[in-house]
């Protein structure tokens, strides 16, 4: 089985600074993969290198033939002098029929939005309508940059309890970025933790207690300490594992 | 009475007279352009853009008569070379409205110079920077509507994607579009139009009359296409109704044409802002 999307060994500048180097990752039909790091570790990048926004300096991006995928931008700067329903924007930039659409909005929990300007909608309500615009494009793959960035915990909950539901009923896969870890890491099959570079990748619990993502993010609560303290004894085996695991996903995608 | 009467006996005279015939026309057709590429004008901030695209139109006139080419094609050629020009220095990261500024007025300057030099243009100097919308004959009405109907439907065929990368450039990159384009679209949309409106309003008010039916829609729209529909008709009118002002008080037309729109825009912003609260 071959994976959705892949990169293999990128690099990626912006005039001379190196943003992401030698960046190796892929995403398999239908897990979870989270990208988490903190500003300016090039999670943005490596999104939008993936996307083919950006383009690679060196290694190459790979998708499954035809792949779908639905995007959900970071934030959807909306001019006040374009006039825009949540309606007409479900239809860009393709035309979708209104059943089509009501079903969409009611998918994500906003059934009575259709007829409203979009910038109208509060924080929650926008990230919704973009997740329903990705969901109608039948997409194989959803990419998110950042979805909760504005809304408060309990609307952060419910958007990633949402895309668990959107996962559990299609089977999607799902790649976004974060920089809030507690929730997103939770509702994640795999976290790659990115500063410039992979600096650790796996399951959410993996990944919590590498060293690289505590000396990035820090140590939290006392209990987090004592974890660090007995994953920093063991500082060689996990990296072991890790490099185990990261061929692991580079021989899958080869055959 | 006596203003509504003289008002009734222009409308009359100007429905059988030929040249006010070929007037209104070639108002109403440039306004079918101006109209949707107006508004993308305004979603995408491009004001100053259209500007000093507009602005080279005189130093295409210049070049023109010097060369003997058509005016309507000398204008089309060094509109879009400053179109591209202004485009490629903005993704060069360069101050754009320090940039647009220089540029804008610059155009404006060496076109003004270079006419001094073709002998012949100066008397007719007013006429390419305010228009001559009762001077149409008709190859400049064939033309500004051949003009009109390949932007309409140049933008009608890449509307989609059009809209889609003005609302955000990554969301049409993920849905397999390419900005670059579309942007490239709108640039050469904008070099016909400005060599279609100069006969009709003039080099000076070209991006008036592209920006200012286009707000005026605004205030009365819920969708873009709404709003590129309400355009239309809003230049439109402000053609017929510049047209009758220029006849009725000789006053010029291009002039007379935005102060039109611009009364229509105050009045349905006072409107739309009344609507939404």
């Amino acid at each position: 089985m071959m994976g959705l999307i892949r990169a293999d060994n990128i690099c990626v500048r912006f005039g001379g600074a190196e943003v992401l180097h030698d960046v190796t990752m892929a995403v398999k039909p239908g897990e979870i993969v989270t990208i988490v790091g903190p500003n300016g570790s090039g999670k943005s990048t490596l999104l939008r290198a993936l996307l083919g926004i950006v383009p690679v300096a060196q290694g190459r991006v790979q998708r499954a033939p035809g792949l779908r995928i639905g995007y959900v931008p970071q934030r959807l700067a909306l001019d006040r002098s374009l006039p825009m329903t949540v309606r007409r924007f479900l239809s860009l930039p393709v035309r979708v029929s209104d059943a089509a659409a009501t079903q969409a909005l009611a998918r994500v929990g906003v059934p009575s939005v259709a007829a409203l300007q979009m910038a109208s909608l509060s924080g929650g309500q926008l990230q919704r309508v973009l997740l329903a615009r990705a969901l109608l494009s039948d997409p194989q793959l959803l990419v998110l940059d950042e979805p909760t960035q504005g809304l408060d915990q309990p609307g952060e909950a419910g958007f990633y309890q949402l895309i668990e539901d959107v996962r559990a009923a299609s089977g999607v896969a799902v790649l976004m970025v974060s920089h809030d870890l507690h929730v997103v890491m939770a509702a994640s099959d795999r976290v790659i933790c990115l500063n410039g570079h992979v600096c650790c990748e796996g399951t959410p619990h993996v990944v919590s207690s590498a060293p690289e993502y505590r000396a990035l993010f820090g140590l939290g609560t006392k209990g987090a300490l004592a974890l660090y303290q007995h994953v920093h004894d063991h500082d060689h085996t996990h990296d072991h594992d890790h490099s185990h695991d990261h061929s692991h996903i580079h021989d899958h995608s080869h055959v | 009475m006596t203003t509504a009467t003289t008002t009734l006996t222009y409308t009359i005279t100007a429905m059988f007279d030929d040249f006010l015939t070929r007037a209104a026309l070639a108002g109403v057709g440039l306004s079918l352009a101006t109209g949707p590429l107006g508004s993308f004008v305004v979603w995408r901030r491009m004001a100053y853009f259209g500007d000093a695209t507009a602005h080279a139109a005189i130093l295409g006139v210049a070049m023109a008569l010097a060369t003997d080419l058509p005016v309507g094609f000398g204008i089309m050629v060094v509109s879009l070379a400053m179109a591209v020009t202004v485009a490629t220095l903005a993704a060069k990261g360069w101050a754009m409205d320090t940039t647009l500024g220089v540029l804008a007025h610059s155009a404006l300057a060496f076109g003004l110079v270079a006419v001094s030099f073709v002998p012949g243009v100066r008397t007719d100097l007013s006429a390419w920077l305010f228009g001559d919308i009762l001077a149409v004959s008709r190859g400049d009405l064939a033309f500004v509507w051949g003009g009109a109907v390949v932007v309409l439907a140049l933008l009608a065929w890449r509307w989609q994607a059009l809209l889609t990368a003005t609302l955000n450039e990554d969301l049409a990159h993920a849905s397999g579009l390419n900005p670059d384009r579309e942007r490239l679209v709108l640039t050469i949309a904008l070099a016909i139009v400005v060599a279609v409106a100069i006969k009709v309003v003039g080099a000076l008010l070209i991006a008036a009359m592209l920006i200012v039916p286009a707000a005026a829609a605004r205030g009365l729209s819920r969708t873009p296409e709404v709003m590129a529909g309400l355009a239309i008709l809003i230049g439109a009118v402000s053609a017929l109704g510049g047209l009758q002002l220029s006849l009725w008080q000789d006053t010029p037309a291009g002039p007379s044409v935005i102060v039109v729109a611009a009364l229509i825009f105050t009045a349905t912003t006072a409107l739309g802002r009344r609507l939404t609260g």
